[in-house]
Parts: C-alpha cells; sequence; structure tokens
C-alpha cells in the first residue's frame, strides 16, 4: 500500500442556506478544495461524494453524476460514485478515496460529502433520519433518531451515575468552540441552564443536546504522499483509516452505552498508525447527540468507561485541556449536514495540523476523527499527522 | 410505506411471532432467516413470544413525525422479553410512571393512522405488567 496525503480541503458555510441548491453547495466546497491543494480539475483521477438521503431531502438520486457534471468533471469521464453509511456517509467516500489511492489504482481522487436537509418541512426530516435506524423494527415502533440515542442516555445515567449537568457541559463546550469557527452553525456560546431549559426533544435530550439540520458540503482532494509536495507545503499524511460495522437496531447490541463498531473501529486505526490514544493530540467525535460524544470518548480508549462525563466537567476535553474533543464545534455547533459531516471533520483535523485553525488552535502533531452512521451500527475513524 | 410492507409482517407485529435457532438456542424478534452465529449451521424453528418483558431502557418522545404527532409526548423503551431477546416498542403509561427494570406485557393496539389515507396499522404495544 502507498502512503496517502491530503492535500486540498474545502468547506462551504453550514447552516440554513436557503440561498443556494444541493449541487452548487457541492460545486463550492469542491472547488474550495481545488483550489487549496492548487491544481487543475483536470488532474482529478476519480470522486466520491457521500450523501445520506438526497432520494428524500431534495428527490434525486444518481448523485455521483449529478456532481461531477456541475462540478465540470464529466468533461474527462472521471469515475464519480456516491457512497452512503447514514450519517457516516462522509466518512466512509474518505474511506474509499484513501484506499483507492492507497492501492495504487488512482492518483489524485476527491472525497466529498453533502447535504441538504431544510428544503423539506421538520416532520420530513424526522422521518428521513429514522432511517438511519431499522426503520421496521425502530422507527415503525414510534423510535425517533433522538428517542434511540436518549435510550443510549438513560441506560447511561443510570449505570454510570452522570448528571444532566455534565451532559450539558459537552453542549456547552462545543459552542464555545464553535464561536472561532467561521463556517459554524451557531456561533454564540450557551450555558448548563441554557441547555437545561431548553425544550424536551425526547427525556432526557433537550434541544440543546441535540445536533440541528443543516445544509453544507466538505471535501477532500488525497494523492500519494510522494507526490504530495507537488501541490502543497503542508500535506497531511493519513496514517490510518478504519470502519466497523454492528447490528442496524440498538436493541440488538451487547450493551447499550457501548458502540461496538466504535471501539473496533478505534482499535484498527490505532494498529495501523502503531499509536495509542495518549499519542493523540485532538479529536474531532460524532456528537449528533451530547450522550454519544461521551460514549465515543470512551469507545475510543481515551478515558475507561463512564469517567467521560467527569473528564468533561474538568475541561480536559476543551482547548487546552488533555485531550481536546470537537475543536470544530462538533456537530452540534457547528452543524450537521449529514453527508458532510466526516468530510467537515477531516479538513479541521487538517486545518489544526497546519496551524491554520484562528482563535482554536490546538498544538497538535496528530489528530483523529471518528464518524458515525444511525446509533453505531457503521463507524469509521481516520487518524492524520504531520 | 405500502400496505403489502405491513401485511408481509402481520403475524409477527400482531402476536410477536418470531423464531429460534435450535442450533444455538437463541431467540429473535423481529424473526431472522439465518442465525447470525451459526449461520448455515442453525436451524431456525417459528417460536410465538409470551410478550413478558422488562423495560431495559426507555425515552419519552416529545417531537416525532406527522403520523405520530398526535400521540406525543409517549413513552418508547427497549423492553427484553422474557426469552432473552430485545425489541422496541412503546409502552402504555404516564410519562412519569415507567422506569429501568419495569415489568410489562405486550397487548394489541394501534401503531398509527398513515398519512391523509388513514390506513390504520395495528401492532403490539406495552403495558405495566
Ligand atoms: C432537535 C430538533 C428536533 C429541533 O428541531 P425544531 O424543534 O424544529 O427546532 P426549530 O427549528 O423550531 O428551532 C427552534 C430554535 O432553536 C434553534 N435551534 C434549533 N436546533 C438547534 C440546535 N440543535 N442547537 C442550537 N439551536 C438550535 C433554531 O435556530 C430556532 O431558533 P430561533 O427560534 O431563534 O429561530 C432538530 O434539530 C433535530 O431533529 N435534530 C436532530 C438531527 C438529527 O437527528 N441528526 C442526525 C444525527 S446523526
Ligand atoms: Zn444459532
Amino acid at each position: 500500500m502507498r502512503e496517502v496525503a491530503v492535500v486540498g480541503v474545502g468547506l462551504t458555510k453550514f447552516g440554513e442556506r436557503w440561498d443556494t441548491s444541493f449541487r452548487n453547495l457541492f460545486v463550492e466546497a469542491g472547488a474550495k478544495a481545488v483550489e487549496d491543494a492548487g491544481m487543475s480539475g483536470d488532474q482529478i483521477d476519480e470522486m466520491f461524494v457521500g450523501n445520506m438521503s438526497g432520494g428524500r431531502f431534495v428527490l434525486q438520486e444518481h448523485i455521483g453524476a449529478l456532481i461531477a457534471d456541475h462540478a465540470g468533471l464529466t468533461k474527462n469521464h472521471i469515475p464519480a460514485t456516491r457512497v452512503e453509511a447514514a450519517c457516516a456517509s462522509g466518512g466512509l467516500a474518505f474511506r474509499q478515496a484513501y484506499t483507492t489511492v492507497a492501492s495504487g489504482m488512482q492518483d489524485i481522487v476527491i472525497a466529498g460529502g453533502v447535504e441538504k436537509m431544510t428544503d423539506v418541512g421538520g416532520s420530513e426530516t424526522t422521518d428521513a433520519l429514522a432511517g438511519a435506524a431499522d426503520r421496521e423494527w425502530e422507527g415503525l415502533a414510534g423510535a425517533t433518531f433522538p428517542g434511540l440515542y436518549a435510550m443510549i442516555a438513560t441506560d447511561y445515567m443510570n449505570r454510570y451515575g452522570l448528571t444532566r449537568e455534565q451532559l450539558a457541559m459537552v453542549s456547552v463546550k462545543n459552542h464555545r468552540n464553535g464561536v472561532h469557527n467561521p463556517i459554524a452553525q451557531y456561533r454564540k456560546e450557551i450555558t448548563v441552564e441554557d441547555v437545561m431549559r431548553s425544550t424536551l426533544v425526547a427525556d432526557p435530550l433537550r434541544l440543546l443536546d441535540c445536533s440541528p439540520v443543516t445544509d453544507g458540503a466538505a471535501a477532500v482532494i488525497l494523492c500519494p504522499m510522494e507526490m504530495a509536495r507537488k501541490f502543497t507545503d503542508t500535506p497531511v499524511k493519513v496514517l490510518a483509516s478504519s470502519q466497523a460495522s454492528d447490528t442496524i437496531s440498538l436493541h440488538d447490541r451487547r450493551d447499550f452505552s457501548t458502540l461496538d463498531a466504535s471501539v473496533a473501529a478505534g482499535r484498527r486505526a490505532f494498529k495501523q498508525a502503531s499509536l495509542t490514544p495518549k499519542d493523540i493530540d485532538l479529536v474531532e467525535v460524532h456528537d449528533c447527540f451530547t450522550i454519544a460524544e461521551l460514549c465515543a470518548i470512551e469507545d475510543l480508549g481515551f478515558c475507561v468507561k463512564g469517567e467521560a462525563g467527569k473528564l468533561t466537567e474538568d475541561g480536559q476535553t476543551a482547548i487546552g485541556g488533555s485531550i481536546p474533543v470537537n475543536t470544530s464545534g462538533g456537530l452540534k455547533s457547528c452543524g450537521h449536514p449529514v453527508g458532510a459531516t466526516g468530510i467537515k471533520q477531516v479538513c479541521e483535523i487538517v486545518s489544526q495540523l497546519r496551524g491554520e485553525a484562528v482563535g482554536r488552535q490546538v498544538d497538535a502533531e496528530i489528530g483523529m476523527t471518528h464518524n458515525v452512521g444511525g446509533t453505531g451500527a457503521t463507524v469509521v475513524c481516520n487518524i492524520l499527522g504531520v | 410505506m405500502s400496505v403489502p410492507r405491513y401485511w408481509r409482517k402481520q403475524q409477527n407485529r400482531y402476536n410477536l411471532k418470531g423464531n429460534y435457532c435450535e442450533t444455538c438456542g437463541r431467540y429473535f424478534f423481529p424473526p431472522r432467516v439465518l442465525c447470525p452465529d451459526c449461520r448455515r449451521d442453525g436451524k431456525i424453528v417459528d417460536y410465538e413470544f409470551s410478550g413478558n418483558g422488562t423495560v431495559r431502557t426507555f425515552s419519552i418522545i416529545r417531537t416525532a413525525s406527522d403520523d405520530y404527532d398526535l400521540q406525543t409526548p409517549y413513552a418508547i423503551a427497549i423492553i427484553e422479553l422474557e426469552e432473552g431477546t430485545c425489541m422496541t416498542a412503546q409502552v402504555i403509561c404516564e410519562p412519569d410512571e415507567i422506569s429501568i427494570g419495569m415489568p410489562v406485557k405486550r397487548v394489541f393496539r394501534k401503531i398509527f393512522s398513515e398519512g391523509d389515507s388513514g390506513v390504520i396499522v395495528y401492532g403490539t404495544k406495552f403495558v405495566p405488567a
């Protein structure tokens, strides 16, 4: 396998983007990534696009071709493929691009993600997102997607004595980080009281425990390490990329508060990179709900089960702490355009490792990403380094 | 969802009909055609669950999609059936009545009526035992 580097990143502003369309969102992110890599679109050999539900959100399928067309990449008729694993679709696109370059199949590959979620109403969004879990045996029973994570939270709080306030602190910390991220959807600080007073969505989770509904796109460009310096002075090396699966339904899991796919993907990534959690300087984890960030920190091995609430309360996951988590603002404050999130996480780590994360910069040489599909049926982890 | 999609699983939804693997003794609800542990060595046999179980974890749903909106707030739970398998279902009780470890039993109920057509979908919910 060849060594692979990220040589370009591009992001759109995340939020309610009434001003722009599904396809234009992607073109904006893709063009920025090509620009950042200082290359021409003609040099791109292949493209992977992560997208969860173009079919439900904008009634559009055949997204690989649509995006390639509007990005001006059909001129050379390059292969363009949409990949899907619910909220981990972006992570999957990255990993497909990585294996394509590492294997020697192609040299320059673009991995992107896009979701346009606000063109449909709130009820339809909730219904579409329920498709990330088992539609027939969870969704049909009346379990919403936030409801499933709420059941993880109920189990966790009961077993490990996590307090409601500690849960809120995850959101407070991520909003504080998001203030410094120019693309973030909600660039405002919030307090523990704000979280505790926000509307209940699915007990014990409240509105400010939930990632929002977001439009946005992200793209990165990968090439073999040996070619990387042709495009940039600051290539970021992909030290590992791993993926794992688990049961689609939460009720079939061995342990509701442990995402076994996170544990497996994390271990595989550390093994591939010959590293341990202690070597990681910062991590972007999948905080689709506050409880998910706590599970992720533990499942990846940054602390033992049941301790992540305390770690958060002690400020260890904040910028300046022992393991900064979600410097981008996470899904919570940055926003969660489901198909784009996995790529956005990589963009954040690249900015940090290049020293370009103004206002939220961490002293870092090695960063990690963790992207979850559904309630943990797919997990993708990547480790990046300079 | 289309009518055939409900109809196909009607017996399972109405009467908690699942199955189990004779080779390893594991029970399945919803039914599986393949035992994930034994795969081709497994022998799958039909089984109707007693419907007695306990609440393992739960939530109260306050924001739902349109089809379920009129029912909010409602309790959703993961229920461990006495045969050892877990399923997701609603528990009919007051929001503050449900707790982890609470014994429940199955009942036949309306799940929701679909969209404008108003087709009623029935299935299994639980009540405190
Ligand atoms: C939590 C949720 C149900 C809220 O939706 P809603 O009830 O329709 O909320 P509204 O859009 O009416 O927002 C109410 C207000 O809160 C704000 N808001 C909404 N969600 C927010 C969030 N997550 N964080 C901060 N503010 C938020 C809105 O901007 C709005 O503010 P305004 O009144 O000043 O305009 C919805 O965001 C949701 O479903 N989130 C989960 C998404 C999800 O499951 N993603 C997949 C995970 S992998
Ligand atoms: Zn078996």
